[in-house]
């Protein structure tokens, strides 16, 4: 047997599983998936030939009964309440994974436990707890009402307020955890040649500690966004129809409404989202950790 | 450029330090009471095996630490309240601590940047300083394709390039092999010379901080066990600690003090000798003779050869007198010998013998 061919089969033998289970698990089902979305619909909503653009534009909303920007709203929607539960869940994590690394080396797994076990139940049963929290006539709605915030009786629950929470409470851990490790191997050192070379405390925190803790902190908000982007339980749950996204408008063509090539258009449409917002992450990586390639 | 940046400019300045403490958690005394002087345009060094205090007493200055009692001035200016990034001192740090996400010239720039240099003047000062330490071609690379040797230039770079009234090393050389660290400590002497800049360079290597520096500290548990010119402190130490720290293997127990000399194991040294526990006998200040030599003043002693070390231009020999063990180092000019085995009579001049105490500074 030739080198060559002892290497190619080694390649494979080594190469194969893996090739073939992305082929099986992911390639397949996504092409089966693009494809349903040109699809049309049959009598039972199921898919059917011959090809058509129907499910996008029934998506880009036009229906029997003209044009409806509902279901525009509902992917801005997605977008901007995905934005503002990222935002928020850095803007709590980041301190919390800094705070963690800093306490003695005992406390720490405790602290990271403390984080991590609330996402070992299931989400269904946390979103629960939320609705009992924010219903009518709970101290939490009652504060709100006090403060002018909602309606009397109205509660804080289902509103969009209920569902951001629910998303910032739900993906805290995935941030929490890859700020952490980045804060953990942290180089003091560096910190302090900044502010030896007279980096003011902001310029510090800009030129010597978010370079460090970028890494991480791209992988969290990928690890929260994507998820968030695409959830539809804590929406259904926490929003009451309120605040629907475009996970929901998925969920429902492939159940209740079943329009099966309007789903697959749907779900197309999120994975060019998320390709998009991985590209806009990336190039902001880039930016912000001085051209050097940030892996996300 | 200019009108932003502090205090800064080619004005070297001296540094005061007076009774600083710093204590650690763990009631760890890092820093007990050091008082110093640092005169302006000095190559002063802080010398003391690891835990002594030195690092604590260079980030004292940088501003990186806070002293829990005791004052510091540079440049005449007291230093109190006044944090690391409004100090015209600049660091070179043990481990370069370079920025990965810039390249060399980003990161030398970094100084001046933050104290926003307009970018015309950063470049051309970038570009006279890598002149200066001969890193001219490595400007655009990323530090981490740079070699120990030359992360070690571009960390000195970044320091020097704000032309600080003082600059710090801590211990800069301790990571290089020691071809290329003999090398950069004639280089950093050099420079230091031509800048006129005050340097304080913290080692624990006492050869280094002989070679280097105008003036040394040396530092004991937190203390400052004496200060002098490199010359004083190897040939006049004052106590135990820093008489082995230089390097000294002689160190004879004083068994009787009287005017006229002292009594050790090794018998009575005549001459003059001031009070102490101790007598150090310098090993290139004893002479080695095959008989006691007609007449001699009894400052000697019969000893056994046992190693011979010969390094070029001096023997080293170990030698044994009872249970004492001797160390002497004899110039090598041509004449014979003694070898191993052989029982010789160490002569000791009058002026290469000195008392010193087991601790000065104790209490």
């Amino acid at each position: 047997m030739t080198r060559l061919r002892r290497d190619s089969l080694h390649l494979l033998g080594t190469v194969a599983p893996g090739a073939l289970c992305i082929l099986v698990f992911l390639v397949a089902p996504s092409i089966y998936l693009m494809g349903m979305a040109f699809l049309s619909t049959d009598a039972t909503g199921l898919p059917a030939l011959p090809l058509s653009v129907q499910a996008f534009r029934e998506l880009a909303g036009f229906g029997f009964l003209g044009w409806s920007p509902g279901n525009l709203y509902t992917l801005l929607r997605s977008l901007w309440q995905t934005l503002l539960a990222t935002v928020l869940v850095i803007l709590i994590a980041y301190p919390a994974a800094y705070y963690i690394s800093i306490r003695p080396a005992r406390w720490r797994p405790v602290l990271l436990l403390a984080v991590v076990v609330p996402s070992w139940t299931n989400q269904v049963i946390r979103s629960v707890g939320w609705m009992n929290l924010f219903a009518p006539g709970t101290p939490i709605s009652d504060l709100a009402v006090l403060l002018g915030i909602t309606e009397p009786r109205m509660g804080l629950f289902p509103s969009q307020f209920a569902v951001i929470v629910g998303l910032v409470y739900n993906f805290l851990p995935f941030m929490v955890l890859p700020l952490y490790a980045a804060f953990e191997r942290l180089d003091h050192a560096q910190v302090e040649a900044a502010r030896d070379l007279f980096a003011s405390p902001l310029a510090v925190f800009r030129h010597a500690v978010l370079p460090q803790t970028l890494p991480g902190l791209m992988a969290g908000t990928v690890l929260v966004a994507i998820p968030a982007f695409g959830m539809y339980v804590v929406t259904e749950l926490l929003g009451g129809g309120k605040a629907t996204m475009i996970g929901n408008l998925v969920a429902q063509q492939f159940a209740a409404a079943s329009n099966w090539p309007l789903g697959a258009a749907g779900a197309l449409i999120m994975i060019l989202a998320t390709l998009l917002g991985l590209w806009v992450l990336r190039r902001l990586g880039r930016r912000l950790g001085g051209d050097r390639e940030v892996v996300i | 450029m200019g009108a932003q940046r502090p205090d800064r400019g080619r004005d070297k300045a001296s540094v005061v330090v007076r009774g600083v403490s710093r204590v650690f958690p763990g009631d760890l005394r890092a820093l007990d009471r050091i008082s110093l002087e640092i005169h302006a345009g000095e190559f002063f060094t802080l010398l003391g095996p690891s835990g002594c205090g030195k690092t604590t007493l260079l980030r004292l200055l940088a501003g990186l630490e806070v002293p829990d009692a005791g004052e510091v001035e540079i440049g005449g200016r007291a230093m109190a309240g006044v944090p690391a990034h409004r100090r015209s001192v600049n660091t070179v740090f043990q481990s370069y601590a370079l920025f990965p996400h810039r390249n060399v010239r980003q990161n030398i720039a970094f100084g001046l940047e933050m104290q926003r240099v307009s970018p015309a003047a950063i470049a051309r000062q970038v570009d006279e300083i890598a002149e200066l330490i001969d890193i001219g071609a490595l400007l655009e690379r990323p530090v981490d394709a740079l070699s120990g040797g030359q992360r070690q230039r571009v960390a000195l770079a970044r320091a020097l390039v704000n032309e600080p009234a003082v600059l710090l090393l801590d211990e800069p050389l301790s990571a290089l092999d020691a071809g290329l660290r003999s090398r950069l400590q004639v280089d950093l002497k050099r420079l230091q010379q031509r800048l006129g800049m005050t340097f304080v360079f913290v080692t624990h290597d006492q050869e280094e901080a002989m070679v280097m520096s105008d003036r040394i500290a040396v530092l004991d548990e937190g203390r400052i066990a004496q200060v002098g010119s490199p010359q004083a402190i190897y040939e006049r130490p004052e106590d135990v600690f820093v008489a082995r720290f230089m390097g000294h293997e002689n160190l004879l127990a004083v068994t009787r003090h009287d005017a006229g000399g002292v009594e050790t194991a090794l018998g009575r040294f005549e001459g003059g000798f001031a009070a102490g526990t101790h007598l150090l006998l310098r090993p290139e200040a004893l002479t080695l003779h095959a008989d006691a030599p007609p007449g001699s003043s009894g400052n000697g002693f019969l000893a056994r050869v046992e190693e011979c070390l010969y390094r070029g231009a001096a023997t080293d020999y170990r030698l044994r007198c009872g249970e004492v063990p001797i160390a002497a180092r004899v110039t090598n000019a041509g004449r014979s010998q003694p070898g191993v085995g052989d029982t010789i009579w160490v002569e000791v001049a009058p002026d290469s013998a000195a008392t010193l105490n087991a601790r000065r500074h104790t209490g």
